[in-house]
This record gives C-alpha cells, sequence and structure tokens, in this order.
C-alpha cells in the first residue's frame, strides 16, 4: 500500500509520471471524468482549509468519484478523544482513499502505519504537505518548462512554512538548484533541513534579511504567508507579519521572466497591485493543484489495485 | 578527587556529559534493581573538564547497553570482573530507538495520540543527533526528558 506523507514519498521517476499525467489532464480534462467511477475520497480535516480541501473534493468529482468527511476537528470524533489511529482504521472501510490535515506533526504518518487505503499527507501542522509541492512542481515544470538551472528565493515564514519544506526537498532532488532563504531571524529555516538536506548534498544556499537585494537574482520567488495559527505568542506575531511586502517597485527590480508563486491563501505580503503583474501565477498555481490531486488520486489508486506507479 | 571503592563486578558508565547521569539512571530504572551504584556527579576530566561518572556493582542482565548511545553518545562503558577492566566499550549508536526518547515537540502528533511508541531515528552519526519519525524534531544528546524502561 502506497502512502504519501512526504513529497520525497514519490521517486524521480513517479514525480515525472505524476506532472506527465497532470499535465495530460490539464490538455483534455474530459477524457478523464470517469476515471475513478464509484471511487470515494474521505477528506478528514482536523483543521480548516479552503484551498486544500475543496482542490482535493473537486479533483475527485471531476474525475467522477463521491467525497466524503469532515473539515475540521470538532465536526469529527476526535473532540470526543478518539485516536488518529481509530479513526482511519473505520475510514478504511468506508473509503478507497483519504486525505488528511491535521495541526499535530507526524498525525498523517501515523494514520498510514494503521490505513488500508492509501493515505495522503494534506498538511500535518508546520511539517509536510506534498500536495503543495507537487501543485508548486506542477506550476514551474508548466510556466518555466525545467527543475535544473534555477536560482529560489523563499520569502517570509521559513521556519512554520510547511510548503517551503517540502518545496525544498523536491527541488533538491535537481541539477544546479540554487536556494536564496529571505527571511527575518525568528523565522528562519529550520535546522532540520540544512542538516538534512542541503548539507549533505552540498545545495548551494544563502540566508539573507533582504527581498530587494535578493530579487533581482531569482528565477523563482516563493512568498509565504507569515501564519498566525503557528504562533503561541500573538506579539511575536504582529511583529512578525508584515516583514516582507511584495509591490510594483520590487517587482521592477525582479527578472522579465521571473515567477511569483504562493500558497495562498494571501494576506498582507503580496499587495494586490503585483496581481497584474503577468509574473504573478498564484491563482494559477491553485488551479493546477486541482490537477495534480487527480493525477494523484488516480495513481495511488491505480497501485493499490496492483498496477505500479510507473 | 573524590574517591569511590573499587568495582569487584559491575559496570562503569564513564565520560557522562556534565547533569546526564540521573536521566541515565531512571532510565536503566536503577532504583529497583538490586545493586549498589554510586553516582559521581561533575568530576574532573582531562577529555571533558568535567563529567558525570556511574558506577554499577551486579549485573544488568537484559539490558542493551548500547541503547546509552541515543542518550550521550560520547559515554564509554567499562565492564568490570574481579576488579579489573574486561571490556571497554563505546555504545554502537541504533539506527532506530523506541520508547527511549521523548519528543519535545508540542506540535509532535506524540504529544497527544495514546497508544503509539516514542520513535526516534539516528540522522547524524557524528552528532549522535536522533529524530522523531513522526515530525522530525531532533532530540539532542542527554535530553531534558527521557522514558524508563
Amino acid at each position: 500500500m502506497r502512502h504519501i506523507i512526504s513529497p520525497t514519498d514519490l521517486t524521480l521517476a513517479e514525480l515525472d509520471e505524476l506532472l506527465d499525467l497532470a499535465e495530460d489532464i490539464i490538455k483534455d480534462p474530459k477524457k478523464y471524468s470517469e476515471a475513478c467511477h464509484r471511487k470515494k475520497l474521505a477528506t478528514l480535516f482536523y483543521e480548516p482549509s479552503t484551498r486544500t480541501r475543496l482542490s482535493f473534493e473537486a479533483a475527485m468529482l471531476n474525475l467522477g468519484g463521491s467525497i466524503l468527511g469532515f473539515s475540521s476537528g470538532d465536526a469529527s470524533s476526535a473532540s470526543k478523544g478518539e485516536s488518529v489511529a481509530d479513526t482511519i482504521r473505520v475510514i478504511s472501510s468506508y473509503a478507497d482513499i483519504c486525505a488528511i490535515r491535521h495541526p499535530k506533526e507526524g498525525a498523517p504518518y501515523v494514520a498510514s502505519l494503521h490505513s488500508s487505503i492509501p493515505v495522503i499527507n494534506a498538511g500535518d501542522g508546520g511539517h509536510n504537505h506534498p500536495t503543495q509541492t507537487f501543485t508548486d512542481l506542477l506550476t514551474i515544470k508548466n510556466l518555466k518548462g525545467r527543475f535544473e538551472n534555477l536560482t529560489v528565493g523563499f520569502c517570509g515564514d521559513l521556519m512554520f512554512g510547511r510548503t517551503v519544506h517540502s518545496l525544498i526537498g523536491a527541488l533538491s532532488r535537481y541539477k544546479n538548484i540554487n536556494f536564496v532563504l529571505i527571511s527575518p531571524e525568528e523565522l528562519k529555516i529550520p535546522s532540520y533541513i540544512k542538516e538534512q538536506i542541503l548539507d549533505p548534498q552540498n545545495i548551494p544556499y544563502k540566508e539573507v534579511k533582504s527581498l530587494e537585494a535578493a530579487i533581482p537574482d531569482l528565477d523563482i520567488l516563493y512568498m509565504t504567508r507569515v501564519q498566525k495559527e503557528r504562533f503561541f505568542n500573538e506579539a511575536d506575531y504582529i511583529r512578525l507579519k508584515d516583514t516582507y511586502i511584495l509591490n510594483a517597485r520590487k517587482m521592477s527590480l525582479a527578472k522579465e521572466d521571473m515567477l511569483i508563486l504562493h500558497p495562498l491563501p494571501r494576506v498582507n505580503e503580496i499587495s494586490v497591485e503585483v496581481d497584474q503583474d503577468p509574473r504573478a501565477v498564484y491563482f494559477k498555481q491553485a488551479q493546477f493543484g486541482v490537477y495534480v490531486r487527480m493525477a494523484l488520486i488516480m495513481l495511488l489508486l491505480q497501485e493499490s489495485e496492483g498496477r505500479p506507479i510507473c | 578527587m573524590l574517591n569511590i571503592g573499587v568495582l569487584n563486578q559491575g559496570i562503569v558508565i564513564d565520560h557522562i556529559k556534565v547533569g546526564g547521569a540521573m536521566k541515565i539512571y531512571t532510565y536503566l530504572n536503577l532504583e529497583n534493581i538490586d545493586v549498589s551504584v554510586a553516582i559521581i556527579k561533575n568530576a574532573r576530566s582531562n577529555k571533558m573538564g568535567r563529567k558525570d561518572i556511574i558506577k554499577i556493582e551486579g549485573t544488568l542482565n537484559g539490558i542493551n547497553l548500547d541503547i546509552l548511545g541515543a542518550l550521550d553518545h560520547k559515554i564509554t562503558i567499562n565492564i568490570i570482573e574481579n576488579g579489573e577492566i574486561i571490556e571497554k566499550k563505546n555504545p554502537k549508536l541504533p539506527v532506530y530507538v523506541d520508547n527511549v526518547l521523548i519528543c519535545k515537540n508540542p506540535r509532535c502528533i506524540t504529544s497527544v495520540e495514546n497508544g503509539i511508541s516514542q520513535s526516534f531515528k539516528l540522522t547524524n552519526k557524528e552528532k549522535g543527533t536522533y529524530r522523531c519519525v513522526y515530525c522530525e524534531q531532533s532530540s539532542k544528546s542527554v535530553p531534558d526528558t527521557i522514558t524508563k524502561m
């Protein structure tokens, strides 16, 4: 049984297969409209989410399948104290595949240990968010045309930003990738990312504080929101939330073909005036999220029926 | 220098990082085992400046002392028989340790989920770094939180 807990749970060949399938879906979505007929996706969302949950549900509906689930921990037996392990054992008999979001890091991994259906991590605390990473990769592949020879800047909350951690891990598997990590001191990338991913592979990276100084060198700028829900102390959140604001003036310093990605929701970190810039692709990125989730659901269901992903 | 009597038969756990002796004592559950124990804290050491030492008179049957490497990877274990050191070893760091270390990350699923083991994986052999298999939080050597055997 294959589960997707971390973006690196797919080999590079499997990832290529996923992204190729997603691009084929983009070209002709109707071809796949019955691909998951009579299959059920359970969406187990223990914390609120708009985009991720709805894009999973839209993906399954686009494939002709059905959906069931809950959209907050309060609406499930978790509020009565039920463990993740018990919940997934039961859900395994109701659905064919499930997507789980949980505020606690490692919860989807625990689910995968007790599940008899494929488990997809739809975000666990500040840890991993593999389907956002697949979305980001599809966006880069489709709009940039390559994963190699890129200078990728990550800006904002690099400490709790799980999408950042996951994308760094995924991009690190390609050649000639440079990272520029732009954050305030308090929100720097966790040491384990450097210790486990960047340093062992000698991947060049620099940690800086100025977005303006870094932006001219970037091929991709990945902006992130400072997430209120990750702070124990609201004063720290208020102090840090508007550290970086990308506006038209800063964009004038960037390359003409630089892409701006953002996992959304956006708060103040990207001015709305930037939305009109053709380099701002974050809404298209959200749209790609549905296609890549369609591809992932198809491949995991196929694999659970004994047909390997590639 | 404080003197503690020579062991006839037993184990000396040496080169423990200062402050770590009681944690190893707790982990080994020595207060409930029929052995005599001397804990020497803050002893002078040429190698480390200061160190802790545990001397155990008696035998610890069935205990895998390599697990202690997960708690402090720099310790030395001396096996004593008939008043002489017959074996001196540094613990090999196990790749996985279950229910030895406790994850300190309040956001980790282990902080709320009952019935799952506290599992850690060795991610840096040189530094003796273990990381929680669920959330990847590191637990440095001689952590503040360990579990009893």
